[in-house]
């Protein structure tokens, strides 16, 4: 579903992504750990086609197509959904009204009609369900005055409803109590398939727990210098990450 | 009697037309450019006016020459030449060889994204109309439901004909005819307008909106609108032309005047969208628009405004509240885009006991304008428990436009309350890609941004208004980011 292959990637003429090398197949779970400032993010960015962030060399393929030269929403439309680490306000914008906009905007550039309202609501009712969020978050402006735990179950009901093939998690755990993490992670099990594929970018094996990664890949200074099983996430969370550095460097 | 099919309808319409002079030669119907007493004359007598509205506008003239123009406000602009400019010019005449094909093709792809028939099309571009059956059938209908109920809707100038004593009675009482200079210019010259007069206790049934646009289709630079609400009565009106107006006129001054009486409401809701100049600031129409109400015990005016048109505005929407418990409300959404100016707001004089008064202005500006709120609240000494809530909020896109706001406040009662609130922000490039990562083009997640500042106010307008109105905010941003 994805390959990546030597991407190097810079924002404001900082070299940040140093040759990043990644393969995640349909149905699997990938977990990107890694210390603060070591490309976590950056990747998410560059992956979902943020403007500021320039891919310098190497190559991003999707579903057998170079996505280099695809806009962030054409990306989105092909299935790249990312969950952000700091989901911004919208003021004004209810959840409805941004989910309605969203899900017609993708209809749209696949040359479909509008979503008939009912079938909307079906769908929005359902996905609430799921996630188990209360109806009256959904006549709140978008983001606005939501607690943390808040703002991640709307990342993730978000997802719920736009049903991406790959699904970006940039540190969702983050900010979030135990019961909001059971609910979360919950929410993105339930999603899972073998058409689909999710990449959950973390610094903690916390929410490792709950969704069980098939991969762990460790980054360190814009690369992955380790790959495992889901061994190594707890092999971090036990050592943390100098002996990694150490590793690295050695 | 025999059937009176549409092909009738449609052949006394023709001749109607005639009657009325819309193929005379459009040369001898427009007088000399320049302004002087007989030119002021000759309007009062070209609209065979009484000797006393001649009087009227001879004094408002008297008073225009011994003004000088604003420049207080925050717009800058080649002052227009008051000598260069024709006052007076018959109702542009129907070219019945002038087809859409002759209308610029940038018109007519903006007609088309905000929904507006090919008709109206038509009828906004003096083209010849074939069905303006359908349209003049409504307005016949409206006029039948209206008289009912004794409701008196018509042109000022027939108003002035037929109903001299309200027009006399109210007539520059809330705009007084030297109250600045536009309005002088205004009362001195205007062309036409509207009058309307809802009886005490009367419920206009219906938003006053399609047929004014009718009615006004084709009224020159000086409208002037008389509106009066009796005793207990409400009524909603629509002003403005929903879609571009392409106009030469370079100055446009209009007068508006509400009287609200005891327990009576106005709702007041415009949507103005002139010529905005094009994206190099050359051409565009000056707007200089006096509207006020007054509001008698337990009153209500309620002014809403969209503004994303004209090159320069200088507007401001006020409320006299001088009953006590009168209620005043502002509800502005200002756009500009390339090099237009707004200065916009409101005047709130709290003269009556228990008034109310909430303003709520949100600017919007792009590309290199700039947009200023400017507002008075003011708290006479007899205005016991006088309430003012303020918000005024900014919205910046790109970093070469500009947003102000200058909020007067004169409190002369001590058990007044007043609250002001006021914010400026930005559309982030985080915001933006957060909806481009949800799907949405940038476009589109500006106007939604955009829209979703603007809720407050756009939730004010009736419906059909409101639509009109957001596919407006989205056209007169476009291109103005990336």
């Amino acid at each position: 579903m994805l390959k990546i292959k030597n991407l190097h990637a810079s924002v404001e003429d900082k070299t940040i992504l140093r040759g990043i090398n990644l393969e995640v197949k349909a149905g699997e779970v990938h977990a990107i750990m890694g210390p603060n400032g070591s490309g976590k993010s950056t990747l998410a960015s560059v992956i979902a086609g943020k403007e500021e962030y320039e891919a310098t060399e190497g190559e991003i393929i999707f579903e057998g197509q170079n996505i280099d030269e695809l806009a962030a929403e054409e990306r989105a439309h092909k299935g790249i959904f990312l969950s952000f680490q700091y989901p911004v306000e919208i003021p004004g914008v209810s959840v409805t009204n941004f989910m309605k906009t969203a899900i017609n905007a993708t209809r749209k550039a696949k040359g479909l009609d509008d979503m008939p309202a009912k079938e909307m609501l079906k769908l929005i009712r359902e996905k609430s369900e799921l996630l188990e969020i209360d109806r009256k978050f959904l006549s709140r402006s978008l983001n606005q005055g939501f607690s943390g735990g808040e703002k991640k179950r709307n990342e993730i009901f978000q997802m719920a409803i736009l049903e991406p093939k790959l699904a970006i998690l940039d540190e969702t755990d983050s900010g979030l109590d135990i019961d909001a993490l059971r609910i979360v992670a919950n929410g993105v099990n339930k999603l899972k398939s073998k058409d689909n594929a999710v990449i959950i970018i973390t610094h903690y094996q916390r929410l490792l727990d709950y969704i069980i990664p098939d991969f762990v890949h460790v980054i360190h200074n814009g690369k992955i210098v380790k790959s495992g099983g889901k061994e190594l996430a707890h092999e971090l969370e036990e050592k943390g990450y100098d002996w990694i550095k150490e590793e690295v460097n050695a | 009697m025999s059937k009176y099919t549409e092909d009738d309808l449609r052949e006394e319409l023709k001749t109607k037309e005639y009657e009325y002079g819309f193929y005379t030669d459009i040369e001898s119907d427009t007088f000399p450019i320049g302004l002087n007493e007989d030119i002021v004359r000759a309007i009062s007598k070209k609209k065979e006016e009484p000797e006393w509205m001649t009087q009227w506008r001879l004094e408002a003239f008297k008073s225009w020459k011994e003004m000088i123009e604003p420049e207080w406000a925050n717009v800058h602009y080649h002052k227009p030449d008051f000598q260069a400019i024709a006052y007076y010019s018959a109702p542009k005449a129907v070219d019945p060889n002038k087809t859409l094909d002759d209308v610029d093709p940038d018109l007519l792809a903006m007609y088309k994204k905000l929904g507006i028939s090919v008709d109206e099309q038509k009828k906004m571009n003096n083209v010849a109309m074939d069905i303006v059956v359908d349209s003049v059938s409504v307005a016949t209908t409206f006029k039948k439901t209206l008289g009912e109920k004794g409701i008196i809707f018509m042109s000022i100038s027939e108003a002035i004909k037929e109903h001299p004593e309200l027009v006399k009675k109210y007539l520059g009482t809330v705009v007084p005819r030297k109250d600045n200079f536009y309005a002088a210019l205004n009362s001195a010259v205007f062309s036409d307008g509207s009058f309307c007069y809802i009886p005490k206790g009367v419920r206009c049934p219906m938003e006053l909106s399609t047929y004014f646009r009718i009615n006004q289709a084709g009224t020159g630079q000086f409208e002037r609108t008389l509106l009066i609400a009796d005793e207990g009565s409400y009524v909603s009106y629509l002003e403005g032309c929903t879609a571009p107006s392409r106009d030469e006129n370079q100055l446009h001054a209009a007068v508006v005047e509400l009287i609200a009486l005891d327990n009576a409401e106005i709702k007041y809701s415009t949507v103005q969208n002139w010529y905005p100049g094009n994206a190099e600031g050359k051409g565009g129409v000056y707007n200089f628009v006096t509207k006020r109400g007054l509001c008698e015990t337990n009153a209500k005016i309620s002014w809403t405004q969209v503004e994303t048109g004209s090159a320069v505005t200088w507007k401001y929407p006020s409320c006299i509240l001088k009953g006590d418990n009168s209620i005043g409300e502002f509800y502005s959404i200002a756009v500009t885009n390339n090099y237009q100016q707004a200065d916009t707001g409101t005047k709130m004089i709290h003269l009556g006991k228990n008034t109310k008064s909430t303003i709520i202005s949100k600017g919007i500006s792009a590309g290199k304008s700039q947009n200023s709120y400017r507002g008075l609240v003011q708290i006479n000494s007899r205005a016991d428990n006088a309430r003012n809530f303020s918000q005024c909020d900014s919205l910046l896109m790109g970093n070469d436009c500009g947003a102000h706001t200058f909020p007067y406040i004169e409190v002369k009662n001590k058990s007044a309350q007043i609250e002001h609130e006021a914010t400026t922000s930005k559309i982030g490039e985080d915001q933006i890609f957060y909806c481009n990562q949800r799907g949405i083009d940038t476009e589109k997640a500006i106007a939604l941004i955009v829209n979703g500042f603007s809720k407050d106010v756009l939730n004010k307008l009736p419906m059909e208004f409101a639509v009109e109105a957001q596919k407006l905010l989205e056209i007169s941003l476009e291109g103005s980011v990336g």
